[in-house]
């Protein structure tokens, strides 16, 4: 095994919200709660978790973009939470992100040409025009954009479109590592399945390392062997697909999975969707112990006092004191 | 099943006049919707299905042009004045979209927004609707009622304001729900929370629905029969069964192949629909689906396709006859 390209430890970003009323003491948020996981060469993390779960935080910390609280984000060696302006922004190439939207995350004003070319740009200021606008086509074709569109608009795109701009735009300056945060969830259904396929082959193609967040588990299958679940800023399981699949052994994980419709009419009347009970707490105050616990069918005395740590069981990591008891879901797909 | 159809639409066309030319929206669509039964209308972006619904509430936009005929127990409205709409808007049909924000005035409290339409629509005094929405806080989960009566839209998660959503616009227990991709904008386990009590709702109050969404696992959920749309035209319609097991148009069996599901065996490729749905203002001259269709014959690029009978309320709009499944890969 070699060395991962991507090392995150502990890793921490709280946010100082202001507090209730106008003279109200300032508040701690804690989006992202002491993640740690490796990602290595060529390989596809799924990071699964729902609204205010802190996959999106996590993301952007991890590429720099917002300010990390404590932790280390370990990249070919560097530390990226230590690294000064000049040399953090010397890695930047090497990581990019692929955004949800992709026409709000397209400048309206510019060109499919020039919106792919500035990241060339940006960090190569001394390549020629030629050479960037050759590159330009060369990666326009490879994500299924005609070159002949060069000069369009990003209006005249429909959205899977937009999302193959996107994508150009994050892979012009061969990155090594590239987060695609909900890069499908915005899409219509049949254009969903060419974005996932495309990524698929550009990994394959380019080798890339991808950390591919989704708000559920479907949509990650497709693309990762590994899944990490999120829940109020912690890891909640961490496990290769085939164990989430056989023997999800958080409540959580359990959860998740109970929540998919079953697209089979049949199996929707003897098992539909189960929902989960409860409100999500507010990552402001998170319960005691472990913070899924108020929701937890299975929550006991300890779950309340005692934080659960992410601990190996089987071929599982699983933050849950009781994963050797708790039984396997009646499966809803 | 009722004797007669609650919502009966025939030939509804909805067209817009915009500066690149005409664009028809909707397409002469028939539309039955029985007392207490769900239909579901499954479709892409830009398939017409949200401006149907709305066209039927005289809700388009104002350079619409709506033409056909759509009755709700008889009456007609896409004649009716301003003043019965809005009655019929308020009691007969309730409406509840994507996005709860867009029903929800983030400037007033939760208890005046549930009790507005018992006091207008029902001219019951404040105490009777404060009752009346309290019980129906219950019975869409939202614990606490009482309180959340005086809380803002803000102060409230995701899922309970759709379910808010849900509870205002089915306060004046109207006949038929609309539900306009309800779930869409909200997480797996929150969708289920919301599945289910469309499901209890229906059961309790007796509504029929209208379910709009481009989610095949909530229609397998939800849904007594299917209407598939695409480029504003019905291009299958049939029973759940119909159309989960024995579908009979193309792109039915491309939305079907395409949903990611959780299953063990892990396909190399997802099955993908190639290309993209049409410019509306550019339809092809024969079928929308033609271009992107595996299936495709030299007759489609020519003529529409009519809804025709497969069995007795089973219908397809198209020439292929063969058997589906043959395209192995719907190209990626």
């Amino acid at each position: 095994m070699s060395d991962p390209i991507l090392s995150v430890r502990n890793l921490r970003v709280y946010f100082e919200v202001s507090g209730d009323g106008w003279f109200g003491a300032r508040k701690v948020l804690r989006a992202v709660d002491g993640v740690s996981f490796d990602l290595d060469r060529s390989e596809t993390l799924g990071i699964v978790g729902e609204s205010g779960c802190g996959k999106s935080t996590l993301a952007r910390a991890v590429l720099g973009l917002v300010q990390v609280t404590s932790g280390e984000v370990r990249f070919m060696g560097h530390d990226l939470v230590h690294l000064d302006h000049e040399k953090l922004r010397e890695q930047r190439r090497h990581l990019q992100i692929i955004f949800q939207d992709p026409l709000s995350s397209l400048d309206p004003r510019m060109n499919v040409g020039q919106i792919i070319a500035e990241p060339l740009r940006s960090f190569f200021p001394r390549m020629s025009q030629q050479e960037r606008q050759e590159k330009v086509i060369d990666m326009m074709r490879h994500v299924g954009l005609l070159p002949e569109h060069i000069n369009r608009y990003p209006h005249e795109f429909s959205g899977g479109q937009a999302q193959r701009i996107g994508i150009a735009r994050a892979l012009i300056t061969q990155p090594e590592v590239v987060v695609c945060d909900e890069p499908v969830s915005a899409l219509d259904v049949s254009i969903k399945a060419q974005i996932v396929n495309l990524l698929a082959d550009l990994q394959a193609e380019f080798g890339l390392s991808l950390l591919f967040i989704a708000h559920d588990l479907a949509s990650v299958r497709h693309v990762s062997r590994r899944v990490m679940v999120l829940y109020l800023g912690k890891v909640m399981e961490l496990a290769p697909w085939d164990e989430i699949y056989r023997a999800p052994r958080h409540p959580y994980t359990q959860a998740l999975i109970q929540a998919i419709p079953p697209a089979d009419p049949k199996r929707a009347r003897t098992n539909p969707a189960k929902p989960l009970g409860g409100e999500l707490p507010s990552p402001i105050a998170p319960p005691s112990g472990c913070v899924f616990r108020t929701r937890c069918p299975y929550a006991v005395e300890r779950c309340a006092q005692e934080e659960p740590s992410l601990r190996h069981v089987n071929g599982s990591l699983v933050a849950c004191h009781l994963a050797e008891q708790i039984p396997k879901p009646a499966r809803t797909a | 099943m009722a004797d007669a159809p609650l919502l009966e639409a025939r030939k509804l066309s909805v067209e817009f006049a915009t500066r690149e030319g005409v664009v028809r929206a909707v397409s002469e669509v028939d539309l039955d919707l029985a007392a207490g039964e769900t239909l579901a209308i499954v479709g892409e972006s830009g398939s017409g299905k949200s401006q149907m619904l709305l066209s039927l509430l005289g809700l388009v936009a104002r350079n619409a042009r709506v033409t056909g005929s759509a009755r709700f127990k008889g009456e007609e409205l896409l004649s009716a004045p301003e003043n019965r709409l809005n009655e019929i808007r308020g009691s007969g049909i309730g409406l509840v979209f994507q996005d709860p924000m867009t029903s929800l005035n983030p400037y007033l409290s939760i208890g005046l927004q549930l009790t507005e339409p018992l006091r207008i629509h029902k001219g019951e005094d404040r105490a009777a609707a404060a009752a009346q929405a309290i019980d129906m806080l219950k019975a869409v989960h939202i614990t606490e009622p009482e309180r959340r009566m005086q809380q803002y839209p803000h102060q409230l998660s995701g899922g309970m304001r759709q379910r808010v959503a849900i509870a205002m616009a089915l306060i004046c227990r109207p006949e038929i729900l609309i539900a306009d991709e309800p779930t869409t904008a909200l997480d797996v386990t929150v969708q289920a929370q919301v599945l289910s009590l469309l499901r209890e709702i229906r059961e309790r109050f007796g509504t029929a629905v209208i379910l709009v969404t481009h989610d095949l696992g909530v229609i397998a959920e939800l849904a007594d029969r299917v209407n598939v749309m695409y480029a504003g035209k019905i291009v299958e319609r049939g029973s759940v069964e119909d159309i989960f097991y024995n579908c009979r148009h193309p792109y039915t069996e491309a939305l079907e192949r395409s949903i990611p599901q959780f299953t063990e065996v892990r396909p190399a490729r997802l099955t993908a629909i190639s290309g993209n749905p049409p410019n509306p203002v550019r339809l092809p001259p024969g079928c929308a689906f033609a271009p992107r269709c595996p299936y495709r014959l030299g007759v489609c690029d020519q003529s529409v396709p009519p809804l025709e009978t497969v069995s007795p309320n089973h219908t397809k709009a198209c020439f292929y006859e063969g058997p589906l499944g043959t395209a192995a890969e719907l190209s990626a």
